[in-house]
This record gives C-alpha cells, sequence and structure tokens, in this order.
C-alpha cells in the first residue's frame, strides 16, 4: 500500500515538475510550486517525517507561495522568452541529473538501518535522549539541544536575511519619503 | 478589503483555530511534531491571512509594523541570552543543564525558552517581509 502512495505521489510530482518548466506564466508557476510543496509535505509524512512535513506544508505550500505572490505584484507574471538557445541549458540539465542518479547507484539500499547515516550519532541521541533532556520528541531534542548552536545559526540567518530585504525593500522608500519633500523643488 | 461574504466570515471563523493550532505546536512540540519555526510560519499565516481578507490596515492593528520589527531581533537576543543564561550560572553557552536545580528541568526550560526565541524571530521576520513587500506595491 505504501508503494502505491510513494508511486502516486512521485508520480505527481514529476507531473507538477514538468507543468512548471512548460508553463510562461509565473502565476501558474507559484501556485504549481506550492502544489508542489504540499505533494513533498505528503511524501515526507508516508516517510514519517511529521516535523519535515509540517515545516514543508506551512513554509513551501502556505508563506513562501503568499510572498512569491507579493513579489509577482510587484514585478511582471509573464516570462520573458529565452534570449539564448536552449541546447546549452538544457546539456547542462541532463549532466547535472545524471551526475545525481550516478551518485544514487552507489548510495546504500533506502531504509536500511546499517546505512553509515544511521551509525554515526543516530544511536546515541536514540538511546540517551529520554535520560538526558527528557524530551520524547527526539527532533526537537537534536535541534534545540543538542544542536542549539546550528538553530542559533539559523536563527541569525532567518533575521539576517529579513533585515536586508527589509532594508532592500522598505529601508528606500522610507528614505526617499522623507528626504525627497525638500528636494522636490529643486 | 475583501467584499465577499463567505470569504469574511470563513476566515473569521477560521482564525481561532489556526492560531490555537499555532500555539499547540509551539508549546506541544516536545511531544509531538512541531517546534518554534513551525508555530512561528503559522502564527504569521494567521496575520497574512487577515491582510488578504480584510486588508493591509486591519493586519496593522492586530499587528502593528513597529512590533514586528522589533520581534525580528528580538527572538535571536531570547535565543542568544538563553546561551548567555547558562553562561552565568556556571555552565557553558547554551548549556541547559544549569538552568533549573535538576538538569531534566532545565533543558526542559532551556528548550522551551529557545523554541519562544525562534518563534518570535520567524513570525516577526515573515509578516515584515510580508509587509515590506505590500508596501513596496503601493
Amino acid at each position: 500500500m505504501e508503494t502505491v502512495i510513494n508511486m502516486a505521489l512521485l508520480t505527481l510530482l514529476a507531473v507538477v515538475t514538468v507543468a512548471m518548466v512548460v508553463q510562461r506564466s509565473l502565476l501558474s508557476v507559484v501556485i504549481l510550486a506550492s502544489i508542489y510543496s504540499f505533494l513533498m509535505a505528503s511524501v515526507m509524512i508516508v516517510l514519517d517525517a511529521v516535523d519535515v512535513a509540517l515545516t514543508e506544508a506551512s513554509v513551501g505550500a502556505a508563506v513562501s507561495t503568499v510572498l512569491l505572490l507579493a513579489t509577482l505584484h510587484l514585478t511582471k507574471t509573464r516570462e520573458d522568452m529565452p534570449r539564448h538557445g536552449r541546447a546549452l541549458p538544457l546539456l547542462l540539465s541532463l549532466a547535472v541529473g545524471g551526475m545525481l542518479v550516478w551518485g544514487t547507484l552507489v548510495l546504500p539500499p533506502f531504509g536500511t538501518a546499517n546505512a553509515p547515516i544511521h551509525q554515526h550519532v543516530a544511536p546515541r541521541y536514540i538511546n540517551d535522549v529520554m535520560a538526558e533532556t527528557g524530551v520524547p520528541n527526539i527532533v526537537t531534542a537534536v535541534l534545540a539541544d543538542y544542536r542549539s548552536f546550528d538553530t542559533l545559526g539559523e536563527t541569525t540567518v532567518i533575521f539576517i536575511a529579513g533585515i536586508g530585504v527589509m532594508l532592500l525593500l522598505g529601508g528606500l522608500r522610507r528614505q526617499s519619503s522623507e528626504e525627497g519633500a525638500p528636494e522636490d523643488p529643486s | 478589503m475583501s467584499s465577499d461574504l463567505i470569504l469574511r466570515v470563513g476566515t473569521k471563523l477560521i482564525l481561532p483555530f489556526i492560531l490555537l493550532f499555532a500555539i499547540y505546536v509551539q508549546l506541544h512540540g516536545d511531544y509531538g511534531p512541531g517546534g518554534g519555526f513551525q508555530a512561528g510560519v503559522i502564527v504569521a499565516a494567521v496575520v497574512i491571512l487577515i491582510a488578504i481578507t480584510f486588508g493591509h490596515n486591519a493586519a496593522k492593528r492586530v499587528a502593528p509594523r513597529g512590533l514586528v520589527e522589533c520581534m525580528v531581533p528580538m527572538g535571536v537576543l531570547i535565543f542568544a541570552g538563553t546561551g548567555v543564561a547558562g553562561f552565568f550560572l556556571g555552565g557553558n553557552y547554551l548549556d541547559y543543564s544549569v538552568l533549573s536545580h535538576d538538569p531534566i528541568h532545565g533543558h526542559h526550560l532551556g528548550i522551551f525558552l529557545v523554541e519562544i526565541g525562534v518563534a518570535v524571530t520567524v513570525s516577526g521576520t515573515m509578516v515584515a517581509l510580508f509587509y515590506a513587500f505590500v508596501e513596496r506595491g503601493r
């Protein structure tokens, strides 16, 4: 049953991706990207990664869609026709895609318990999390406790990105409205 | 402001539940899926929904621009301040064990404070970005 759901979701993901590439109306692309995020969130739920699914649904499908729509409000909503030939980008995409597929060939089979990633620090987290932090959700314990330095860095990144965009979009306008008034007569 | 009655009434009906879900995701993150990041985004979604349905000014009454812009650095301060608190109580930076008399309690408290910090920064940033885009478009 899980295989059928996975196949259906991945097929839909592929369809949405192709539709996004073909589509020239940017409004449709944003909506399709939102659908893509919802499908991805469903895939994450099937993979039992509920925390990631929640993030993907709230950030990818909801807020980033709104922000992209707001961006389209500031720019035009149709993609320009490409000015250069399509041969080189196609070749580059195929080469990168081929290398990624080639890379997956040497990965351990999906879901194996003795894959390297499950042997490093994961057993210690799973064994000691209740004794050390008393938090049953290991994802939260890892994010906010074991790797709180990483999370502090992430929060700082969001802070810097937010300040940067606010300065780019709002700061200039506010400055010009304050300084622009006396300069108008000249 | 949307003139669609169904949209406005539906939004009013659904808003408290979205907010309640955000608080649940925030406070229950230790036991179930969720945490500060997701809760912050859901809180921001509430403000954005108000702005889309009732207009920009209604959203600004709920979340004034000054408050939102203060929230962006405030969360980082809460997060970093939790680390400094551990520093002063005799532990390392971001060591939660010393925050309370019992190490497990200290870890609970530390994670709680840190998640609050993340939620404040994330919700503030998302709403501030939305405001910046909307006001730029006028």
